[in-house]
């Protein structure tokens, strides 16, 4: 086999320009695509940590039903006071999980004593919310970033709603709520801080104390809407989230029919829809990285073919078995991909730390001035590269094979 | 000993309308150890009848036997085996792989077709140069050979693998005369250190005389077989 090598290496040696040519084109595919894969899935990775860190979380756990009415928030479909240590003893025996935070979510009215509009409370412990979504703090724009911003009679406004009424900071505002008794009540804040939106423009959360939550609504127990979960490794949150269906006893029919309900941030947001449609375009790209390999090996390995068919007579008839042949072609074909992957992967991780180093910067959401820190996985180099290695060999096979099943007699006469 | 037995030889090649008979009933037999000529004009079947002793083709009809072997019946698989163990082919153009030292050259059958070990590979390529005096030029590529050498080196090839018979179609075409000499007389000091058959084809008629026996082909029909002047 060794041997195979050297003359396969040698014969491509042979055509030096259409060698370099295809190798570069090869290389310059998975170049394209390591490079695309890189920056893609930093801008994807940031975009989903920005959204899981700062109000989404990693996983949610509600009452059954919830999610599916989440629009009206329902207090009646709140987690049962007595569900909740349960779920917090098995959030606790899992070691994957960082951090949770509780959360009472609810419809109000927002005034500021001259207007009223409707606001969506969250009402959190601030020490576990804001360990549970690190990136919370950095969306206070004005007022203060700690969790003093959320102690008891203190408001995060969200900041539209603040520029809509003219609040700022300091200000007095009232929060107005029916709870599920039909009662009414409310309570006075003060606006300890400004809540830029984690996505953009828009968003009606404001943020209070949990006990303030309670307080305005009259609960008498501890009722939860919703868990938010941070987990240590958001690529495992699929694992996580069975590690906790598991831990809470979940079965199908539980899952669907009612108790407790699991929810990875994929279900939850629109984004991973974005998400998929990049790894879509991903795939996409490294089947445009497939054709570019599959036509000019394709091509070469047939000019190849073409131009030593009397080569092929001789070997054929000094009594090479018609695999052999085959083999010295493929092996062509693959040392062709092999290089080209190679080539590929070097410039390739190269220019990635070129832009690590060059630090390019770029805006999501609210957040500009964001540095770009593409980063490849080592698993898609292996991907791009052994994916442009294998076909390389097929798109070699039927040059190959044509060589191989040449009659030695009419190659020896081809001029 | 007879090395190849031939009986009633044809082959009749068909294109679209036109039937062309390019051997008609050829019989021969040749022992081994000979040092033979086919002659005759163009057309007159020489390298037809090369080819079907090579097993790089098969007869329309008859019956042909080379060391024994009945090669009219073997798969395409099983004669380029033949080959690779019986025959050894000298070219009128050469052939050598361009890419491979004449060294290479020379070692590609016994990697390829034989599968020696590389010592063994080493001591018969060595010879096999060292018999065709190309020792001194075995690093080098056959781009920067003449001619001559280059058929020297081809000859080294034909006999590294230690056949029973050497096959060399118009050897000489593409040589000078004093080249030509120096090949047929080459190809019979080889024939005679190691007892190799050796069948030429040529219409140069100014190396005729160097074969000992010489049949003479024309319109595809064996006129007859003679002794040389070799």
């Amino acid at each position: 086999m060794g041997n195979i090598f050297k003359i396969a290496l040698r014969n491509l040696r042979r055509y030096k320009r259409r060698s370099a040519l295809t190798i570069s084109l090869i290389a310059f595919g998975v170049l394209f695509v390591l490079v695309f894969v890189a920056v893609t899935a930093s801008i994807k990775d940031f975009m989903i940590a920005q959204i899981t860190d700062s109000y989404l979380g990693a996983l949610q756990i509600h009452r059954g039903g919830y999610v599916a009415s989440i629009e009206s928030l329902p207090l009646n479909l709140n987690l049962a006071p007595a569900a909740v240590p349960q779920i917090e003893k098995t959030l606790a025996g899992i070691r994957e999980i960082e951090a949770y935070s509780e959360r009472i979510k609810f419809g109000a009215l927002f005034s500021n004593f001259t207007e009223t509009t409707n606001i969506r409370i969250n009402g959190v412990y601030p020490e576990k919310e804001f360990a549970a979504l690190p990136q919370m703090l950095s969306r206070i724009s004005e007022g203060e970033k700690s969790v003093r911003a959320l102690e008891k009679g203190k408001m995060l406004v969200p900041k539209l709603l603040a520029q809509g009424f003219g609040a700022k900071v300091g200000d007095t505002v009232v929060v107005v709520a029916t709870n599920k008794d039909g009662s009414v009540n409310g309570k006075t804040f003060l606006v300890s801080g400004i809540l830029e939106s984690a996505t953009g423009p828009g968003g009606r959360d404001g943020y209070i104390h949990f006990d303030d939550a309670r307080e305005i609504l009259r609960m008498s127990g501890k009722e939860v809407s919703e868990i938010v979960v941070r987990v240590k490794s958001l690529p495992q949150v699929e694992e996580v989230a069975q590690s906790v269906r598991v831990g809470l006893g979940l079965g199908e029919k539980k899952q669907k029919g009612g108790g407790i309900e699991v929810h990875t941030w994929s279900q939850l947001s629109p984004f991973a829809n974005i998400a998929n449609m990049i790894d879509i375009m991903t795939f996409f790209i490294k089947l445009m990285l497939i054709a570019i390999v599959l036509i000019s090996i394709l091509n070469v390995m047939i000019m190849a073919v073409y131009e030593r068919v009397r080569e092929i007579g001789t070997i054929a008839a000094i009594g090479t078995l018609p695999r052999k042949i085959l083999s010295l072609f493929l092996v062509e074909g693959f040392c062709l991909g092999l290089t080209g992957a190679v080539v590929g992967v070097l410039v390739g991780l190269g220019v990635i730390l070129g832009l690590n180093i060059s630090k390019i910067t770029f805006n999501f959401g609210q957040a500009t001035g964001l540095i770009l820190a593409p980063t490849i996985a080592p698993l898609e180099v292996v991907t791009a590269s052994l994916m442009v290695i294998v076909v390389s060999v097929l798109a070699s096979l039927q040059p190959a094979f044509k060589a191989s099943r040449m009659e030695p007699i009419d190659a020896l006469r081809h001029v | 000993m007879s090395l190849i037995v031939a009986k009633s030889l044809s082959k009749t090649y068909a294109t679209d309308s036109v039937e062309v008979k390019a051997l008609q009933e050829v019989s021969f037999d040749i022992e081994a150890g000979s040092f033979l000529a086919f002659i005759g004009p163009s057309g007159s079947g020489k390298t037809t009848l090369l080819n079907l002793v090579g097993c790089l083709d098969k007869p329309t009809s008859g019956e042909l036997q080379v060391a024994g072997m009945d090669v009219v019946t073997l798969s395409r698989r099983q004669a380029a085996e033949f080959r690779g163990q019986n025959i050894g082919f000298i070219f009128q153009s050469f052939n050598l792989i361009a890419v491979l030292t004449a060294f290479e050259n020379v070692e590609y059958p016994l990697v390829m077709v034989q599968e020696l070990r590389p010592a063994e590979r080493r001591d018969r390529v060595l010879k096999a140069l060292k018999a065709v005096g190309m020792l001194e030029q075995k690093n080098q590529m056959p781009e920067q050979l003449s001619g001559g050498q280059k058929q020297r080196v081809a000859i080294a090839r034909a006999l590294v693998t230690q056949p029973k018979l050497v096959l060399a179609d118009e050897p000489t075409a593409n040589l000078d005369h004093e080249t030509a000499y120096m090949i047929l007389r080459l190809m019979k000091q080889m024939r005679d250190n190691f007892g190799i058959t050796f069948i030429f084809s040529t219409h140069d008629t100014r190396i005729i005389g160097e074969a000992e026996i010489v049949c003479t082909l024309e319109d595809g029909k064996l006129l007859r077989c003679e002794a040389g002047n070799g």
